[in-house]
């Protein structure tokens, strides 16, 4: 009797537990490890105004990026509110892995070459490894075209190299959550030619950036960036401000902003920003980005089912 | 004697267990991939990470795929398909819970093709909808078993909003294809 009893009790916990199985079958190969989730679509694109963001253009993909900049709004109605005058770059940024990107363009703003290596050091992720932060290196260096009477009429021995300057930026920031994302971008310039004597070649900034999702489609940002004291010209210069939205149809990103900048790489929007945003001294402009995949992902060549 | 009838019980459990065992196949590579055509534009993503357990002696079947896994051509379409479409981060696996219902005998030792109904819940985007679908079942010389699966899969059934922009760009209704190599589950 008592086997019968421990016997009964025994198929039936097995039965219960043969149930369970069958009600989640899957549960009998879950124990498979877990996996890094890397924190994707931060930004949703690799700039936030005029600013690198921290994220990189995809693996294989060229990024062809139109910015334009139109003039200062107080010039009034005969200059349309800025309409009528407009500075230009015009740049393509590529994706060589998930890691590297790189980029060059072009400014009508001092007829600027500007080229550029971004690299991801570490990347946001969650799962089998948690990183609370996305960290970022910029590395930029920019040619001025302009005639040599223009850039310094009175230098006497002007060089080649007078024409170039660097830009080393960390970018370290993290996605919050669906919505936000913030990052802080501490920045090194050299300028190896400078206004006059007095001010210094190698220029310490840090800049503050984000973007704030409204819905799926539609992102408000902005980006500051603030210039230690005494180093540029400050009667002349001011820190360069931006808000903006970036707007997301199928292939393009449009991003429409107000910022008090002129130019659109680090070295001119940093250390050569004019504009007094209280005067009214603000450019309205956009970016328009348009992705090519160049490079298809390895599931789409090589099929072996 | 309680000794034997402890011995008895465990042979009979064991033997309960293993036949319980031998029934069930598994897969932790299956492929899934989905075609949505346009006149616009063609959409491809294909994922080799489904994980799947088939029951041959109930016809039970369930099968699940991460949605991050999904890798389409063009980056950004992955990007929006994660992000904008069925949103992976609240919602990480689109699964299927059925039965495989067979057209005649099913014998998993005879080499051949049968016919196959999938019956059951399939959900994604957090939405569960009853379906059916054909597919087929391959028995290998081998011994390999082999399931391929197309289901008929309509976005807005399962809330999946698509913005009047590129509302001509994606197809009413996606053709999803599951194709699972499957195992025996040893344990």
């Amino acid at each position: 009797m008592k086997f019968a009893l421990s016997a009964f009790l025994f198929f039936f916990t097995l039965a219960v537990f043969a149930q369970d199985e069958d009600d989640d079958l899957l549960s009998l190969i879950d124990e498979e490890e877990e996996t890094v989730n890397f924190t994707a679509a931060s930004f949703k694109t690799n700039r936030i105004v005029n600013s690198h963001s921290l994220e990189n253009t995809a693996n294989g993909v060229l990024d062809f990026k139109i910015s334009h900049r139109f003039g200062f709004v107080n010039t009034g109605l005969y200059e349309m509110f800025g309409l009528d005058n407009a500075q230009v770059r015009i740049g393509l940024d590529y994706g060589v892995n998930d890691h590297i990107q790189i980029g060059i363009g072009r400014s009508g703003f001092q007829k600027m070459y500007d080229g550029y290596l971004k690299a991801k050091l570490l990347r946001q992720s969650t799962g089998a490894r948690n990183m609370p932060v996305t960290l970022t290196y910029l590395g930029a260096a920019s040619f001025n075209s302009l005639r040599e009477n223009i850039i310094a009429p009175d230098l006497e021995g002007f060089e080649l190299y007078h024409r170039i300057s660097y830009v080393h930026q960390f970018i370290v920031g993290r996605k919050f959550n669906d919505r936000l994302t913030l990052q802080l971008m501490p920045t090194l310039l050299h300028r190896n030619l400078t206004a006059a004597p007095e001010f210094e070649n190698t220029v310490f900034a840090v800049g503050s950036g984000g973007r704030f999702k409204v819905t799926k489609r539609i992102a408000v940002t902005g980006e500051y960036y603030y210039v230690l004291p005494d180093q540029i010209n400050t009667d002349l210069y001011t820190n360069s401000a931006a808000i903006g939205v970036d707007i997301e149809t199928g292939g393009h990103v449009f991003q429409l902003h107000v910022t008090n900048s002129t130019a659109m790489f680090e070295n001119g929007f940093i250390t050569q920003t004019v504009g007094n945003p209280f005067d009214g001294d603000l450019h309205f402009g956009f970016n328009i980005s348009r992705v090519f995949t160049i490079k298809k992902p390895k599931e789409f060549t090589e099929d072996d089912w | 004697m309680i000794l034997f009838r402890t011995l008895l019980l465990l042979a009979t459990v064991s033997a309960f267990f293993t036949a319980n065992a031998q029934s069930k196949y598994y897969t932790r590579d299956g492929r899934v991939s989905f075609f949505s055509s346009t006149p616009m534009e063609d959409i491809e993503a294909l994922s080799n990470d489904a994980s799947s357990v088939f029951d041959i002696k109930t016809g039970k079947v369930e099968f699940g795929v991460p949605m991050k896994s999904f890798t389409f051509e063009k980056a950004l379409m992955q990007e929006h398909f994660n992000e904008d479409y069925v949103e992976s981060d609240k919602f990480p696996k689109a699964k299927f819970k059925g039965i495989f219902e067979f057209e005649g005998d099913f014998d998993p030792a005879k080499a051949g093709e049968y016919k196959v109904i999938a019956k059951g819940k399939f959900t994604l985007h957090g939405i569960t909808q009853e379906i059916t679908e054909k597919g087929t079942f391959t028995v290998s010389d081998e011994g390999n078993l082999f399931a391929v699966c197309v289901f008929h899969v309509k976005p807005a059934d399962y809330d999946i909003e698509i913005p009047s922009t590129v509302r001509d760009k994606i197809a009413k209704t996606v053709e999803v294809t599951i194709k699972m190599n499957y195992k025996p589950l040893k344990r």
